[in-house]
């Protein structure tokens, strides 16, 4: 990773009519830098990287795209793209499609075939996409992606309705992109999906951005409590409420949490109760809950 | 910049292949041309033309129905269907422009319709000739059919185009097309045919009418094949407007057609937003 960003947002504002898309995004990516893009569907996700692409106009705000401005014949090629379920002319072969992108972005086409061997096509590379699976259009998607070694890699809910197989394989070769030096921003509407796989985490709600950071200090900023769930012994789980506080759960069972610094002095007083515990169980902030946390689901 | 036409070309050419749009253009082409010129093989002795003369008659008439008919079911796909699968958005982000991908898949639907065209007719042609005889005049107008239904057929797949932009939809944009078709091919001429009877005889149908004729690429290509071939006159009964007009306006008025239509396509392309 170099400290050179190569996309840069500044104050990026759309509208379409009297909706507000996107609201002041600022934002950077890194040569080299996989930044996870969160939000909602409808949180504008879409509507950013189709700015970025330069295929709709800025209402407000700057974009600079490896310097470039979007659209403009250096940022288009810089840049590679693959939208949210692509879809292919389904009467071509593999092969002609990989071909007529890689004469569009001016590469020979002799790069098809190592490609088409790199996502796991090269056999079926022959036959009609008509005749593909999801995955494979993916796949597909990604080798186009591949060619000509972009600065800048937009990828739009690049894993979603895959197996989880396919999903690994996916990532893999996304991990090479940006090993390749490319800043690579993947819009998702699930954390648990891109997870151990980025850099950075942006969360869009509503058309702003209001989370931006690594996942640790998301997590250490939102401070999302623990849950400990006490599991009583025969009818002890009355007296355990009446002792810690928590909710209860059912019959023998209570439910507490508490914040991260506190975690310790809590599990000494549980030890505390000696034989009203059966069992405890520790559960830290999912992914699921942090997210929720950042896109506001969870204060409605 | 030609490179990236290609391009496109050999890809939309290749989707026309697969999709028997090739087979199809050029099968109905020879059905009916072959139809006509034995249908209409009566004449020949009455007005003493040869069988090729008669034939490029009767084609001349087919041609103006069919080949808008076939430019317009090939091109009003072109950019809404592109747009509904989500193609367009993909295409674009390439370092393409409009132009180019628009003159690609042009060149590639021009090209088939050509193939359709020439093959058709000219297989009618060949056997007119063989079973009725052909003069050096009547070669010369079966040759101007065929250039003149190319350029006829690059009008409409150009404004094929232009419907595809505007429409937003694969359907909205078949809907303009058969629109499109009837207006010009039917209700242009009919609603003319309305003005002559009404006027009578008067002003407006001998300096007027000539000229709304060309303005309407269908009646040019009728115009400039009739006016060209005194045999294809006699045959068709349409000299009296092509006389009152100079030779050059029917050809000039085709001509300008499909360059003015790929023009409006280029800027009602330009407003999508993929």
């Amino acid at each position: 990773m170099t400290d050179n960003p190569a996309l840069t947002l500044n104050g990026v504002t759309k509208r379409y009519g009297k909706t507000e898309t996107l609201k002041g995004i600022d934002l950077t990516v890194k040569l080299g830098e996989r930044v996870a893009l969160l939000g909602h569907n409808g949180a504008g996700k879409t509507t950013l990287m189709k700015l970025v692409l330069g295929l709709t106009g800025l209402t407000a705000g700057s974009i600079a795209l490896d310097g470039a401005e979007p659209g403009s014949a250096a940022a288009r090629k810089a840049s590679a793209y693959l939208p949210e379920a692509v879809a292919f002319h389904k009467l071509l072969s593999g092969r002609e499609q990989l071909r007529l992108f890689a004469r569009l972005a001016g590469e020979s086409p002799s790069c098809v075939e190592p490609l088409l061997e790199r996502v796991g096509l090269g056999e079926a590379a022959g036959r009609r996409i008509g005749t593909w699976s999801k995955g494979m259009r993916q796949r597909l998607g990604l080798a186009q992606v591949l060619l000509g070694s972009p600065r800048v890699a937009l990828l739009d809910e690049p894993t979603s309705g895959l197996d989880p197989i396919s999903r690994h394989d996916l990532y893999a070769i996304i991990d090479e992109i940006a090993a390749r030096g490319a800043a690579v921003l993947i819009a998702s509407h699930t954390l648990t999906e891109v997870e151990a796989r980025t850099d950075r985490i942006a969360i869009l709600r509503q058309g702003q951005l209001v989370a931006d950071d690594t996942l640790d200090r998301l997590r250490a900023k939102a401070g999302l409590p623990i849950r400990l769930r006490l599991t009583a012994r025969q009818d002890g789980a009355a007296e355990i409420q009446t002792r810690l506080g928590g909710l209860r759960v059912n019959g023998t069972a209570v439910e507490l949490h508490c914040r991260p610094e506190e975690k310790m002095n809590q599990l000494a007083r549980i030890a505390g109760l000696g034989g009203l515990v059966a069992d405890v169980e520790m559960a830290p902030p999912s992914l699921e809950d942090l997210y929720r946390h950042y896109s506001g689901e969870d204060r409605r | 910049m030609i490179s990236r036409s290609l391009a496109v070309a050999a890809a939309e050419f290749a989707i026309a292949r697969r999709n028997r749009w090739v087979f199809m253009a050029t099968g109905i082409m020879i059905l009916f041309a072959l139809a006509l010129t034995f249908a209409g093989a009566a004449p020949t002795g009455s007005l003493g033309v040869d069988l090729l003369t008669v034939s490029v008659a009767s084609m001349t008439t087919l041609s103006v129905y069919l080949t808008p008919l076939l430019a317009l079911l090939m091109a009003f796909d072109a950019i809404a269907g592109e747009a509904e699968r989500g193609g367009l958005a993909l295409l674009l982000t390439y370092p393409v422009s409009r132009g180019e991908l628009l003159l690609g898949k042009f060149a590639a639907q021009l090209g088939v319709l050509a193939f359709a065209v020439t093959i058709g007719f000219g297989a009618a042609g060949a056997a007119a000739a063989l079973a009725g005889g052909a003069g050096a005049e009547s070669l010369m107008a079966l040759a101007r059919l065929i250039g003149t239904s190319i350029l006829l057929g690059a009008a409409f797949i150009a404004l094929g185009y232009a419907l595809s932009a505007l429409a937003g939809s694969s359907t909205g944009a078949a809907g303009l097309a058969a629109g499109l078709w009837l207006v010009f091919v039917v209700l242009y001429d009919l609603g003319l045919l309305g003005a002559v009877v009404f006027d009578d005889g008067g002003s407006f149908t001998r300096t007027v009418f000539p000229w709304l004729l060309t303005i309407n690429p269908a009646d040019a290509f009728r115009l400039w094949n009739v006016a060209a071939a005194e045999g294809v006159a006699l045959a068709t009964g349409m000299t009296g407007a092509a006389s009152a007009l100079p030779a050059w306006a029917a050809p000039t008025a085709l001509i300008l057609w499909p360059l003015a239509a790929l023009g409006v396509a280029r800027i009602t392309f330009g407003r999508i937003e993929p």
